[in-house]
């Protein structure tokens, strides 16, 4: 261990974190900006050309607004409620590969933090850990529609992540590895996961959905039934920490799932682009295709917002329990007898 | 019971189909709709810079004309006050003195003429009403403000700008 | 440096337990047992038990505690509503807790004397190490294990579903 690797490490992960943060802000611009022209209007427009500094805009006010903590409130828990929630956000990153490896002279950085070798259970925990911020901060609140809200985001989240967790071990049983960076150097060139395993990722696809709380499992903070939800009674920037880990958990899990499913950074005739643009350029092109693929699913999380309703509680529990969790395990079973045959058993 | 008109109509509702029981086909379908939106012109008008025409019968603020050479067209006459439904027009008449022969175009004329516009209803009555065409319902929309004494507007907003000016 | 990171853990993770038995607000007391398991979750991965380590994150921090907290959220426990408890049920409480301190102190007294395990493969906890001992040598247990845990399962449905009449 020594000192410029230490550097190193600091670097990328300051990198990634100032990256993860400027996507969650543009993302809350974007997503007005979508909503505005699936609806044939025009969005926010008046902050900066196109209104582009209109996340800066609101951050201001944010930052601006008088905090208050309600007097019957759990004073320590509804603090740590919202970073909570922006804690478990962002160190989802940590694991994620950003690209092939770069060679400066003779020193290879991998642009990843680190590559654990449970890395996809690793996410998974976190996910999972995530609930803990909606639920601290929603019954530190001292409030019946905070408690509520957060009584739903618990069991919403544990029945989403069964579904989650199965469809995920169908994938392993493709992959053979738990480790992300594994999973994505399997999948060179145009040999996407999605390709052999498309029910696994519709799947995982609409879990995820359900544990970012994005519509149409939004009912936590369910507008006309729970005024705000489990962060009814936030202000300030201990609100705007909620809202943007919302962003971030967005922003993480179109991450992993452009790792796990959509080959990560590789691209077709990515081995003539890296011979031909070498050791730095190469990489770096990869970590672009990436996040081309991340954008894209952050747009599909907007586009399906704003096209489908909310789901009606028993709706949800009824596609959680009864539809997505006997799809995985079929399509578990599909997966090994496929894979047994093949190997010849 | 007898139904009284023939429309009306019997509606079964069937069990879903397991096609539609499937989500996704219909799912596909709404998201080809709100995407095909994505793409079409929107319907916004960023409006302090660009304005929507009006149709050509708008009515709008209230103009007193002038006429061909720049006099006042208005005579003071009190027709249009008559005429208004919602007595929103007053007015004081004054004569005309010789040195003032190129500002006022009868020898009587409106020395003071207010039109108190969180009365007016726009109706166009005052307009039908004047005899010398002085008055027009042809400006723009009445803008907001903060005190109901700056809703009555005097001559110096309601007459319009000589036109060699 | 593993050593002192352990005394560090080991202490963090008793001082919390005893919270979880001081705390007077049952949510309190949750969450610091939320913390002593991560306290243990850090001690699976100082003794390299990777698997174990995020096994016991996912599963005990992110789904058990949460339902822990789930139900003591919905009881909404308060002083007012503590139900009084019998001198009976005290004594054998007493009783119970003495067997407990009993049992441990001869566990204590056996470790003493045994040798401490050495592992032949300090790669053990690794995902594929872990895997094909769980799935070869211990195949049997295993799913002994699992069928154990199956009607477990049954038994609370079972349980929860009313007797038809």
């Amino acid at each position: 261990m020594d000192i410029a690797f230490v550097i190193e490490k600091f670097v990328l992960v300051a990198i990634i974190f100032g990256i993860s943060l400027v996507i969650a802000m543009y993302s809350t611009y974007a997503e007005r900006k979508v909503a505005a022209f699936l609806q044939d209007r025009l969005g926010p427009d008046r902050a900066g050309p196109f209104g582009i500094l209109q996340p800066l805009a609101d951050g201001l006010k944010m930052f601006m607004k008088e905090e208050i903590i309600p007097t019957n409130a759990s004073k320590w828990l509804f603090m740590i409620g919202p970073g909570l929630a922006m804690l478990t956000a962002c160190i989802g990153t940590a694991v994620i590969p950003w690209g092939s490896a770069i060679t400066i002279g003779d020193r290879v950085i991998p642009l990843q933090v680190t590559d654990i070798n449970v890395g996809i259970l690793y996410i998974f925990g976190v996910v999972s850990l995530g609930v803990y911020g909606v639920m601290i901060g929603g019954w530190a609140s001292n409030n019946k529609y905070s408690l509520l809200s957060a009584i739903r985001a618990a069991s919403q989240n544990i029945s989403y992540e069964i579904a989650m967790g199965l469809s995920i071990i169908a994938l392993l049983l493709v992959t053979g590895s738990m480790s992300l960076k594994e999973i994505v150097e399997g999948q060179h060139g145009w040999h996407w996961n999605v390709l052999y395993q498309p029910v696994g990722f519709i799947l995982f696809m609409v879990c995820a959905f359900a544990e970012t709380n994005r519509a149409p499992f939004d009912l936590p903070e369910c507008e006309t039934e729970l005024i705000g939800g489990y962060h009814t009674e936030y202000s300030s920037m201990k609100l705007g920490f909620y809202l943007f880990a919302e962003y971030i958990n967005m922003f993480v899990s179109a991450a992993v799932m452009a790792t796990l499913y959509f080959g990560g950074y590789n691209y077709p005739g990515m081995d003539w682009v890296l011979a031909n643009t070498g050791a730095v350029i190469g990489p770096l092109i990869g970590v672009g295709v990436f996040f081309i693929k991340i954008f894209a699913f952050i747009f599909f999380f907007m586009w399906v917002r704003w096209t489908i309703p909310r789901f009606r509680y028993d709706q949800l529990m009824h596609l959680g329990w009864k539809v997505l969790i006997p799809l995985a395990i079929a399509n578990i079973v599909v997966t090994s007898v496929v894979i047994a045959v093949i190997e010849g058993f | 019971m007898e139904p009284l008109t023939s429309k009306k109509k019997v509606l079964e509702q069937k069990p879903l189909t397991f096609a539609e029981r499937m989500y996704l086909p219909a799912i596909a379908k709404g998201m080809a709709i709100t995407i095909s939106h994505f793409f079409k012109k929107e319907a916004t008008i960023r409006y302090p810079e660009v304005e929507r025409e009006f149709s050509t019968n708008f009515r709008g603020m209230h103009s007193l004309k002038r006429d061909e050479e720049g006099k006042e067209r208005c005579t003071a006459c009190g027709l249009c006050a008559l005429s208004c439904p919602a007595e929103a027009i007053t007015m004081i008449a004054a004569e005309r003195k010789p040195e003032e022969k190129d500002l006022y175009r009868e020898e009587k004329y409106a020395s003071v003429y207010e039109i108190n516009m969180l009365r007016c209803i726009f109706c166009g009555l005052c307009e039908e009403a004047c005899p010398k065409e002085a008055i027009y319902l042809d400006g723009p929309i009445v803008p907001a403000d903060y005190l109901r004494k700056d809703f009555i507007y005097g001559k110096d907003k309601l007459v319009e700008q000589p036109l060699n000016k | 440096m593993t050593t002192s990171i352990f005394y560090f853990v080991a202490t963090l993770s008793i001082i919390f337990s005893l919270m979880v038995i001081f705390a007077k607000n049952p949510v309190h007391s949750v969450l610091y047992l939320i913390v002593t398991f991560f306290t243990f979750t850090v001690h699976y991965i100082l003794l390299n038990a990777q698997f174990l380590a995020v096994v016991n994150f996912i599963v005990y921090m992110g789904a058990i505690m949460v339902l822990f907290l789930f139900v003591l959220m919905l009881l909404n426990l308060n002083k007012d509503n503590e139900p009084l408890k019998s001198t009976l049920i005290k004594v054998v409480g007493v009783i119970a807790g003495c067997c407990l301190l009993v049992t441990l102190a001869g566990a204590l007294k056996a470790t003493a004397i045994s040798d401490p395990v050495v592992l032949r493969n300090p790669n053990l906890g690794l995902v594929k190490n872990l895997g094909k001992e769980l799935f070869g040598p211990f195949m049997l247990p295993f799913e002994l294990c699992s069928i154990l845990l199956l009607s477990a399962m049954v038994g609370a449905i079972l349980l929860t579903k009313k007797e038809k009449v």
